[in-house]
């Protein structure tokens, strides 16, 4: 016979930490003593994230959220929910004593303890991906329905410019207004494509959107062509998502099987159809011009704006072009109503926002949050806090072309506006997540090294001004920096701003700028004393033997691969600093602590 | 397969639907592994092949195991989520080959739940409420 009751116990860190064992031990004991061992089982589990509020114990099938509980708070558990079967409920969490707001209440009307809100991934990990009927039997093709047989291309896009969708690929330019322009433009031809072209370093919302819901994406294509009359769409998607590309041909194949693309679709006569192209995964061609450049077989590279590619786009037609999350927003949005969608998020950011939270963090993993949502609550009630107990240091959200959020702003709601003001920016939505053995130098160096990389080459300011920052990066970190290379670094990085052709060099120095803001102790540090807290930058360091400590015993000598370390066992040893080669070795394979490392 | 009405469509939508209400008040039992990318990467073909073998093993008939895309928990890759009468639906991380085994036996046939496994859904369902 199965259980009446099960009361699952966390047994994250922090939980187990503040008493969670103990928790754990008085439910077993009392449960015993009431001989309810039949009825009951009491079981530990994973995060439940909100370590802050722990220790969290949750009861089923009653689904109580019990928190900061106390050992002796179990009896009355036990007593009022097991046995009475009433909650107990001034151990419940209440959102209203949360720090943060609870922006999705207004939509659910949920007075619940979860953060995330599923639009996007509404049906990721719920539907097999290569399965139509699936998605189908989750009101799957419904909203193409509704605006084949029930509305006008016009009703459709007032739809989406009333939701106040933005563009998710990171600018946030309003989708339902891109699309009206590229109706408004008269041609034979139009076109509709979907920029699955995720590149960020450590970004995968995009893969995981089509991998777990492909025909979402579809869906929200074929309506689009239906709204500004197009009746051909691309997926332009990188070759190194393979499984994406997989899923995506199946679920196409499915699709055109049922009559949901091809001609006359649902014997409406609309008529559309998709084609996948393979990019060789460029970070450039993740920027519209470029992708449209790469799709039309040329090399991936922009071109200046306007004219806008929903005037003039892929092959010189009007051409919408919509980042995946912002696809899979579309059919909820038709179904749900506009007024719905608009309720959820801030005043000028509507809906959700997918973020791959990644980095120092307990609970990585993909999130979807409502827009407004605090950096505070993602990490700490939906990410389990930082790892090993650090310190928060930072967030870097938008990548490359994006800035950190430091802890001073942990507070703030995140939305399109606010990101922008506090000079990151919202990107495709990869936020990692640093903690006090972060470098923020460093880190900068190593997205600059990544858009110098990216870089196509096309206009200077990207090409040599990306060049000389990372240059003059990599000066400081090795301790050669002046501190007149910083009002450089910034100098060069307006003019980059301001004068590269696209978006990639635009926004490229926007990781220095930022850092440079918030950090500058950070490098003057670098500068002056040529000190890196973190001590990430091993040119900065310096390795010395502690003879009060050190017990000759040798290993650190046996240890080091340039034979740096000299002396015997009679008189101990020292390091030559000339040798040095910063690995650290010796300090690693030291038992006596003997050795420093600053 | 021949193309689709609109008519086609809501009745296949609507059946389906039926089919999925049926299958939730059967006597059923279904294993979900997350396999996108990370799942796969952390091993979940594996977990789901261990999951078939032992099944097959045991014989049991009334079990199916499907895929999914990311569950969104990819700190406890590979993560299984378990539907069946009399139990709470139940998600669990860091489900490897052996443990798939034991959530058979534990979960399916004693039906007891497993320490240190169990993970919280972290969001409502939108499509059902």
């Amino acid at each position: 016979m199965p259980y009446k009751h099960y009361i699952l116990i966390c047994s994250g860190t922090a939980c187990e930490s503040s008493r969670a064992h103990e928790i754990h031990d008085n439910f077993i004991k009392e449960i015993k003593e009431r001989q309810l061992e039949n009825d009951v089982q009491v079981v530990k589990t994973g995060c439940f994230g909100f370590c802050e509020q722990g220790p969290i114990v949750k009861v089923l099938p009653d689904n109580a959220f019990y928190v900061r509980l106390k050992p002796e708070d179990v009896h009355e558990i036990v007593e009022e929910n097991i046995i009475k079967g009433r909650i107990v409920k001034r151990l419940l969490y209440d959102p209203k004593e949360d720090q943060g707001r609870h922006p999705m209440t207004d939509v659910a009307n949920i007075d619940f303890y979860q953060k995330q809100f599923r639009i996007v991934l509404r049906n990721c990990g719920v539907i097999d991906p290569e399965k139509i009927d699936e998605y189908i039997a989750r009101d799957g093709y419904k909203a193409l329905e509704k605006v084949l047989f029930e509305m006008s291309p016009d009703q459709v896009i007032d739809e989406v410019s009333k939701s106040g969708l933005r563009g998710r690929g990171g600018a946030g330019f309003p989708t339902g207004m891109k699309w009206s322009f590229t109706k408004k433009a008269s041609s034979d031809i139009k076109y509709i494509v979907c920029n699955a072209d995720e590149g960020d370093p450590g970004a995968y919302m995009d893969r995981s959107t089509l991998e777990g819901d492909p025909h979402s994406v579809l869906e929200a294509m074929t309506i689009a062509g239906y709204a500004v009359g197009a009746n051909k769409g691309f997926i332009y998607i990188r070759a190194e998502y393979p499984l994406a590309i997989e899923r995506l041909n199946i679920a196409i194949a499915q699709a055109r099987d049922y009559g949901l693309l091809g001609e006359n679709i649902l014997g409406s006569k609309f008529g559309f159809d998709i084609e996948i192209r393979l990019g060789a995964g460029a970070f450039v061609c993740g920027e519209e011009t470029a992708l449209l450049a790469s799709l039309e077989g040329e090399r991936g590279m922009p071109r200046p704006r306007p004219p806008f590619p929903a005037v003039k786009g892929l092959w010189g037609k009007p051409t919408v072009i919509n980042n995946v999350e912002t696809w899979a927003n579309i059919p909820v949005i038709i179904l749900k109503g506009s007024a719905w969608f608009a309720k959820i998020g801030t005043e000028k950011s509507k809906g959700t926002k997918v973020f791959a939270l990644t980095g120092k963090i307990n609970n990585s993993g993909l999130i979807e949050v409502p827009m407004g949502t605090t950096l505070r609550e993602i990490i700490f009630d939906i990410g389990g806090g930082i790892k090993n107990g650090k310190q928060f240091k930072a967030a870097q959200t938008g990548g490359p072309s994006g800035g950190v959020i430091p802890a001073q702003f942990l507070d703030t709601p995140i939305d399109y506006d606010n990101l922008i003001a506090i000079g990151s920016m919202m990107g495709s939505g990869g936020m990692i997540v640093m903690d006090e053995d972060d470098c923020i130098v460093d880190i900068t160096k190593f997205y600059l090294q990544f858009s110098v990389d990216e870089s196509c080459g096309k206009c200077a300011p990207c090409r040599v001004g990306g060049y000389q920052l990372l240059h003059l990066l990599e000066k400081i970190t090795s301790g050669q920096g002046t501190m007149d290379h910083l009002d450089k670094m910034s100098r060069i990085s307006q003019a980059m701003q301001k004068a590269s052709l696209c978006g990639l060099g635009q926004t490229a120095s926007n990781p220095v700028l930022s850092t440079m803001k918030y950090f500058a102790e950070e490098y003057t540090e670098h500068i002056q004393n040529h000190k890196c807290r973190a001590r990430k930058c091993s040119h900065l360091l310096k390795f010395d033997i502690l003879p009060e400590k050190c017990i000759k015993c040798g290993l650190c000598a046996k240890a080091c691969p340039v034979s740096a370390i000299s002396g015997d066992r009679e008189k101990g040893y020292v390091i030559d600093h000339a040798k040095c080669i910063k690995c650290g070795l010796c300090f690693e394979r030291c038992k006596f602590k003997a050795i420093t490392r600053g | 397969m021949s193309k689709l009405t609109l008519d086609d469509l809501r009745k296949m939508r609507e059946s389906l639907k039926n089919d999925m209400d049926k299958r939730d008040s059967e006597k059923d039992v279904r294993i979900v592994v997350g396999m996108g990318t990370c799942g796969i990467a952390a091993g979940a073909k594996k977990t789901l092949d261990a999951f078939i073998e032992e099944l097959d093993k045991r014989n049991l008939k009334n079990v199916t195991v499907k895929q999914t895309g990311c569950m969104g928990n990819c700190n406890v890759e590979p993560t299984v989520e378990i539907f069946m009468p009399d139990m709470p639906t139940t998600l669990y991380g860091n489900v490897s080959a052996d443990t798939a085994r034991k959530i058979i036996q534990k979960h399916i046939l004693d039906k007891t739940l497993l320490d240190d496994h169990i993970q919280d859904k972290p969001s409502i369902d939108i499509i059902q409420h």
